[in-house]
């Protein structure tokens, strides 16, 4: 006769999942949980305000038209900033994913310009485009180029070559090619980047208003610090949070559209 | 399988001549000489590594020979919208187009009218047996069926000359058994001149009409082997074809064993 001893689970873990409602509580207790110490006293309101205060002063500026003006400016620089420099890096990543010419001098542009941290151009462009609108856009431009073209650039070289060649076999032209293959084929690498891109671009668009601007959320922002006005100051942050998360949700929404193949 | 068209004897044959290949310094194919008889099946046989596939790249214009040519003989059916197309190990399908827009795909940059491009990915969705899939993503098909939309899609461009890339060995042995019996049907109805490259021997008699046994690398053809039977008289168990598959593992054994520790040594 011989023993039985059962056999031990150890295949479980390693497979987390998200949970909607764990998500959401996280956010309303973190909040709850601020203004309750800033009702407490515990937190100095004169540092970091508190939600209802913040709430009061987004409904204010909502109310004046204040804050349309500001985000109206700043989405305004960021949506022209933005689309150059996609449009821009998306050509080029493309063309450095699929030509040899381009590849090795492009890439040797390329590597020695994206680790300059963009911030530090603001005053380099602000004397080559003024103190207006162009170097603003150029700024978030040039910001937004560099990480498409690496993106775009991955993505390229992640379609199978397989399909291209299946695509050559068949009399496939090379737009079509490029059109149906291998931009499709790029399409989750390049939105990966468009993530990093509107990420970077709203640090940029700040940055840029807070040099030298009198309209904008970055701007607005500073202006409300200098006056040690917390409550305009996180209404602003709040707004720029908006901004990303609904940038973010949008981004959401063409992945599923655009792979919904996956 | 629904017939579309009827049989169409294509008459377009190949000639090999002269052709030598290598990659870098790894000499691949050692001047191969032969040729395919038009609405033949010329099967291809070797080892691991011996350069099946690349010998049908070259056939088929994907690969460029060191040394010598491919010709095309004879003149492809007015219809005729690719003479040499493919059928891949991998499928090859578009993974973010359905199983009609994968088959559309072949006919969007040719002469056909929209009305004739969707009739004819419906006719040959039909002749496939995908109607009922035709919305599908191919990540929603088994194996088997998404070699069947890489059929219709090499059939969609009225090929003469069918090139296939080892089709059956990405399948289990049951989808390879079916499938194969649907490629004679196919290739009987469609006549089209066939070359097609597998290391299965079995699949070599039952569809070789002319079998091509390279030997290893750098591959070079060591015999030439013909089956008279005709396509749609052959059945898989076949006493004949069974002597035939001995007779094309005797040919190989040794080679075989070789490529393998070749294999397992570069690794």
């Amino acid at each position: 006769m011989h023993a039985e001893v059962p056999v031990d689970f150890r295949g479980g873990g390693y497979a987390p999942h998200r949970v909607a409602w764990a998500s959401a509580a996280t956010l309303i207790g973190l909040i709850a949980l601020w203004q309750g110490l800033a009702s407490l006293g515990w937190v100095s309101t004169a540092f970091a305000s508190s939600p209802l205060a913040i709430g009061r002063a987004l409904v204010q500026l909502g109310a004046s038209g204040e804050l349309w003006g500001h985000v109206s400016a700043s989405l305004r620089r960021l949506a022209i900033g933005w689309v150059v420099g996609t449009a821009a890096g998306l050509v080029v990543g493309v063309a450095l994913g699929l030509f040899t010419l381009a590849r090795s001098p492009g890439m040797a542009v390329v590597s020695a310009l994206f680790p300059i941290p963009k911030i530090a151009l603001v005053p380099l462009f602000i004397i080559w485009f003024g103190i207006g609108e162009g170097s603003k856009i150029v700024t978030l431009a040039f910001g937004v180029f560099f990480p498409t073209v690496i993106n775009t650039l991955a993505g390229v070289d992640a379609v199978p070559r397989g399909l291209i060649r299946m695509a050559q076999s068949f009399n496939v032209r090379p737009w079509s090619i490029l059109t149906k293959i291998v931009l499709p084929g790029a399409l989750p690498a390049i939105l990966s980047g468009f993530r990093i891109t509107t990420s970077t671009a709203i640090i940029l668009l700040v940055a840029a208003e807070m040099i030298g601007a009198d309209r904008g959320i970055g701007a607005f922002v500073l202006q409300a610090g200098n006056l040690y006005d917390t409550d305009n100051l996180l209404a602003g942050i709040v707004v720029l949070s908006a901004i990303g998360l609904s940038v973010s949700w949008l981004l959401g929404q063409l992945e599923r559209l655009w792979l919904r193949w996956r | 399988m629904s017939g579309q068209r009827g049989v169409d004897q294509r008459g377009v044959g190949l000639r090999v001549a002269g052709v030598h290949h290598a990659f870098g310094d790894l000499a691949v194919l050692d001047g191969l000489d032969f040729e395919v008889a038009a609405g033949e099946v010329t099967v291809i046989v070797g080892p691991s590594g011996c350069g099946k596939s690349t010998l049908l790249g070259i056939l088929g214009g994907l690969l460029q020979p060191l040394r010598g040519q491919v010709l095309l003989q004879g003149t492809p059916a007015a219809d005729c919208l690719n003479p040499l197309t493919f059928v891949f190990q991998d499928f090859a399908l578009v993974p973010w187009r359905s199983v009609a827009a994968n088959v559309a795909l072949v006919l969007e940059d040719t002469k056909l009218s929209r009305a004739d491009r969707e009739r004819r990915v419906a006719d040959m969705l039909a002749l496939t047996g995908l109607s009922a899939f035709a919305d599908a993503w191919p990540r929603q098909l088994s194996g088997g069926m998404r070699q069947r939309v890489g059929i219709a899609r090499a059939l969609a461009v009225r090929p003469a000359v069918l090139l296939m890339d080892e089709p059956l060995s990405a399948l289990d042995a049951q989808t390879r058994g079916l499938l194969l019996e649907e490629f004679v049907a196919l290739i009987a109805r469609t006549g089209a001149t066939t070359v097609y490259v597998t290391h299965n021997l079995s699949e070599a008699a039952r569809l070789g009409q002319q079998i091509l046994v390279m030997g290893r690398r750098p591959g070079r053809i060591r015999a030439v082997l013909r089956i008279q039977t005709p396509l749609s008289e052959r059945w898989a168990d076949d006493p004949a074809l069974q002597t035939i598959e001995r007779e094309l593992w005797e040919l190989l054994r040794a080679d075989a064993a070789d490529a393998d520790r070749e294999v397992l040594h570069a690794r």
